[in-house]
């Protein structure tokens, strides 16, 4: 009887099996890399409305955080400035430029800009910027060097994971309070042995327990 | 089996030149993959709202809204805001009020509170030290003044936090960003630069004047 199979089939199982594996490992890889908000969500860049420069205003000419988005200390959300913010300047300062013209309209009838939304939380997630900004944790820490992007794109993935990496460690992530709202600043904990223990000198003496329990922010 | 492996080789090339790498710049919607409750039936601050005419979730107040609440129950100071002179900076014959409201305390923290402020909302345009060369003076803001000369060194406290609140010449309101507070402690660090500029040798303390030349 001749033969069916030629001897080398006898090692096809083990091979495919081998190959599942070398598959799943792939998929698996590619899921992750691909299928989380570190790829989908970073470096997203919407042509605005109007295209205000961050990299001018709050970089070269050292403006504020808090001079347009000044509800940040006290407020949940950290507020898109009104046109009246921009017109403070820009009644004055270009003030027939065309590419301001959907602000003077604004200003003029009313309606908002239609500013298009870069950070985007889901609503089960409750994000409260005072807290943050007021006990150390910087601008920079969640949205980059804004200070250096003349458009403005999501930096960092906001992750549950990336929450908690901080959330588990506040220490290495605080600053000085009068360098939050300065982007270039160095974290306490990048200054030397001496910055870290003032950094862990602020976590107890205002009590910072960072939640890690779901409903610390989810609600 | 060889070529299962040459299939997936060529799989993976293909996925990673289609879809790139973490962190490209791109002006399109993130894909959300599991959007579950993402998008509630509520609305957020400053969101958009299909239902008003003007897409606005925020509803702006109706005329001669007044708070009610809490704050009344308590007999807040602030609830109405009864004080002419606190809240508006005018006397109740209408003249501005010279010097600050009673519920005031003219403090080291205060004032520093009123750097703070001034350095955020005040500087770009008043310069830092007050002398009216801010950083939009470069750009073409051309008429802010200094504050070091008689007719603003002698204006009443009252007109500067009514200069504060409601604009003057080219400058436009700044009531949204600074509390009738804060606005105060302002006027307090604008009266404290305004000595600080017309400061002689006799006004630093003895021991640190030997630093000073």
């Amino acid at each position: 009887m001749s033969k069916i199979f030629p001897k080398s089939a006898n090692a096809l199982p083990l091979q495919l099996i081998i190959f599942l594996g070398v598959l799943g490992g792939v998929a698996a890889a590619g899921i992750t890399y691909y299928a989380t908000p570190a790829y989908l969500r970073v470096g997203y860049q919407p042509v605005q409305p109007v295209p205000f420069d961050h990299s001018l205003h709050a970089g070269q000419l050292g403006i504020d955080c808090r001079y347009c988005h000044a509800s940040v200390e006290k407020s949940a959300t950290s507020s898109v400035p009104a046109a009246q913010t921009c017109m403070n300047c820009h009644s004055i300062i270009k003030s027939a430029s065309p590419l301001l013209e959907v602000v003077r309209q604004s200003y003029a009838t009313g309606e908002p800009v239609p500013w298009v939304k870069i950070h985007k939380n889901p609503d089960y997630v409750y994000f409260n910027h005072s807290v943050h900004v007021n006990r150390g944790v910087s601008c920079v820490e969640c949205h980059g060097k804004v200070n250096e992007m003349p458009t403005v794109h999501q930096d960092q993935s906001h992750s549950m994971s990336w929450c908690l990496d901080c959330h588990r460690n506040p220490a290495a992530r605080i600053r000085e309070p009068k360098d939050v709202y300065n982007l270039d600043s160095a974290r306490l904990a990048d200054q030397g042995p001496e910055g870290l223990k003032q950094a862990q000198k602020y976590i107890h003496d205002w009590k910072v327990m960072p939640p890690q329990s779901c409903s610390g922010c989810h609600r | 089996m060889r070529f299962a492996y040459y299939t997936l080789a060529f799989v993976v090339v293909l996925l990673l030149s289609v879809m790139g790498y973490r962190g490209m710049i791109s002006t399109r919607p993130p894909i959300e993959m599991f959007p579950d409750m993402d998008h509630q039936a509520k609305y957020k601050p400053q969101a958009e709202s299909k239902f008003f005419a003007d897409g606005r979730a925020d509803r702006p107040l109706p005329a001669g809204t007044v708070p009610f609440g809490r704050d009344a129950l308590r007999a807040d100071p602030a609830f109405l805001k009864a004080d002419d002179f606190h809240y508006d900076g005018k006397l109740p014959d209408g003249t501005f009020g010279r010097g600050f409201p009673a519920g005031l305390a003219i403090t080291g923290a205060f004032i520093e509170r009123g750097q703070g402020r001034y350095q955020i909302y005040c500087a770009p345009c008043h310069g830092a030290l007050g002398d009216g060369n801010g950083i939009t003076k470069s750009y073409g803001m051309l008429t802010t003044p200094t504050y070091h000369d008689d007719r603003l060194r002698g204006m009443a406290e009252g007109e500067i936090f009514n200069t504060i609140t409601h604009g003057k010449n080219t400058m436009l309101s700044y009531a949204d960003k600074l509390s009738p507070d804060d606005r105060w402690a302002v006027v307090a660090y604008v009266r404290a630069l305004q000595r600080a500029a017309h400061g002689t040798i006799q006004d630093v303390p003895a021991e640190l004047q030997g630093g000073l030349k």
